[in-house]
């Protein structure tokens, strides 16, 4: 494929630089391209404008002091991204969380989805020209926003999980809420699909662009909607079950064209999908604890530290040596909103983690855009662009 | 699930052929994952038997990324490591492979040809940690700008340094 670009001495096609601030990039991406008329020939990408060196940085801090850098991965949905992370070195701890710490979890990481899924819809339709449905999903994310806000204070950057358990358990009245704003979104999405699916424009604009095969999307390491669109049902809630996913009742969406509007599809039956497991959840929420109950681990309360010398001790010594994981190096992956999302991290017994890696869904998936869309416009470059979900805070890291 | 997935892997092993069996340093199981270590010769001809050998099938290269063990706690092999992580959809197994790389000869087989998402993941760990993948077709920077100097994340490179980029971007001849 023509990924590199030709000589500019030598070329017959007009270059065309886009990025790295661009309206329709939606982040920090730069493309060049050659244009042969309106039609792409040759295309070459250029990441890296948002490259923060998380992976350096993670290696300075106590384990739970990476827990903020990890909201600014994919930060339309922190939320996935604190579980994520949470998850691995809870796994090398080899604590299990409580259940009802467990239960929580898959209602943030879903509403999560649901918000990543309308923002990447929602901003895919702008850039094609939809602005309505935009203001439909948004009012949507404004109020799952403010649901995060009442729970732990920040919109965007949360932060609200901890090694072993939450930042704290749920404020009084949160399930009630939760589920009036739960059983608000169907309408939505209803509303949306009466404005996009059979709509004329929209299919013209998306159906058979941005295709990508089976073969190349397992090639390239697709993960999440975009390889669900292919037709591969794979989805790491199903394949390797983790916090009871298996005993919701929900389904894995496929669609087969592996284009734009497949893509679409699939986020809007996945937003369905994430809708019953949590209604599943909050029908059915266990009680007790939200945290652990090891001080080695999690922070004691905080009468126990200003009563208590073991309290007092157990606080001074997670805050000033953080948790010491044993040595050993563990992966464990997500499902989160763009695929799968994968933390690897290495500890040498020491306050601090060794390395910690993160496994981008957006950077296996970005690698590809030039294979999808040579050929076509660049208005059509624009629309898969936009399909594809590419999180720059993700993709650099 | 993925634990007996991870145990179905270790005891194939011994029914592998002879080339992959003399290629193989090390099987480790740790908290539910295998690790196998290879040597660095025969990492081509392990991951290609690894996605085409029908008992395997290992589709999706997951992940690749480098470590460096300067300042670990337990003795390594040798300072630097590629580690792969390869998954069978169909099979929902996983594994990971790992090759040591010592610092005087900081070169590893590119594998961009069997695996097409190699490419990216190859240039990161070139960008990151210096190491060399033989046979990738563009092994340039790719989250450090072009004026970068040395390779961020090894131990000896100090987490405070900045780098600042002094003239712009080129858009011609990228």
């Amino acid at each position: 494929m023509h990924t590199t670009l030709t000589p500019p001495e030598s070329s017959k096609y007009l270059r065309l630089n886009l990025g790295p601030s661009h309206p329709a990039t939606h982040g920090t991406l730069r493309v060049f391209v050659e244009l042969e008329g309106e039609i792409i020939r040759g295309m070459k990408l250029e990441i890296g404008y948002l490259h923060r060196c998380f992976e350096k940085m993670a290696e300075t801090h106590t384990w739970n002091q990476v827990i903020p850098f990890t909201d600014r991965l994919n930060y339309v949905s922190a939320m996935m991204n604190n579980v994520g992370y949470v998850r691995s070195v809870e796994k090398l701890l080899g604590v299990e969380p409580t259940k009802r710490c467990q239960r929580v979890r898959v209602i943030l990481c879903e509403l999560s989805r649901i918000i990543d899924h309308l923002v990447c819809i929602g901003a895919n339709a702008v850039d094609l020209g939809a602005l309505t449905t935009f203001w439909y999903f948004f009012r949507e994310r404004e109020n799952v926003y403010d649901l995060f806000e009442a729970l732990c204070g920040a919109r965007l950057t949360t932060s609200v999980t901890r090694v072993g358990g939450m930042y704290k358990d749920l404020p009084e009245g949160w399930l009630e809420w939760c589920r009036k704003v739960v059983n608000n979104l169907p309408r939505t999405l209803d509303d949306v699909e009466t404005l996009l699916t059979a709509n004329r424009i929209w299919i013209d604009r998306t159906q058979g662009i941005g295709v990508i095969s089976k073969e190349d999307a397992l090639e390239y390491g697709f993960t999440g909607p975009c390889l669900r669109a292919t037709g591969i049902p794979y989805d790491i809630r199903k394949a390797m079950p983790y916090y009871d996913y298996d005993k919701f009742t929900w389904d894995v969406v496929t669609e087969s064209g592996g284009d734009t509007y497949s893509r679409y599809l699939v986020r809007m039956g996945e937003m369905r999908q994430s809708l019953k497991i949590i209604q599943q959840c909050l029908d059915d929420m266990p009680g007790g604890a939200i945290n652990i109950d090891d001080w080695a681990i999690v922070l004691p309360p905080k009468e126990q530290v200003y009563n208590s010398i073991e309290g007092l001790m157990a606080h001074f010594k997670l805050i000033m040596h953080g948790i010491r994981p044993p040595l050993g190096e563990v992966y464990d992956c997500t499902e989160a909103a763009n695929g799968e999302l994968g933390f690897f991290i290495s500890s040498d017994n020491q306050g601090r983690p060794y390395r910690v890696r993160v496994r981008p869904p957006c950077f296996a998936i970005y690698q590809a855009f030039p294979e999808m869309c040579i050929g076509q416009t660049v208005s059509d470059a624009v629309a898969t662009l936009g399909s594809l979900n590419i999180v720059a805070g993700e993709l650099d890291r | 699930m993925q634990e007996t997935d991870t145990k179905l892997l270790a005891s194939a092993l011994p029914n592998l052929p002879a080339e992959i069996q003399t290629a193989i340093l090390a099987v480790e199981e740790f908290k539910g994952e295998t690790t196998i270590t290879i040597r660095k010769e025969n990492l081509r001809t392990v991951i290609q038997f690894l996605k085409t050998d029908p008992n395997f099938r290992f589709d999706v290269m997951m992940d690749l990324f480098a470590m460096d063990y300067l300042k670990y706690n337990s003795p390594q092999p040798e300072r630097f490591a590629v580690v792969y992580y390869l998954v069978s959809l169909f099979q929902t197994r996983r594994v990971r492979i790992k090759v040591f790389v010592s610092e005087d000869e900081l070169v590893v087989d590119s594998i961009h040809d069997l695996y097409k998402a190699a490419n990216w993941f190859e240039r990161e760990a070139w960008d990151l940690y210096g190491i060399v993948f033989n046979g990738h077709p563009n092994l340039v920077r790719i989250l450090c700008h072009n004026e970068f100097v040395g390779h961020p994340l090894r131990k000896d490179y100090p987490s405070d340094q900045y780098q600042r980029l002094k003239s712009a971007v080129p858009s011609e001849g990228l």
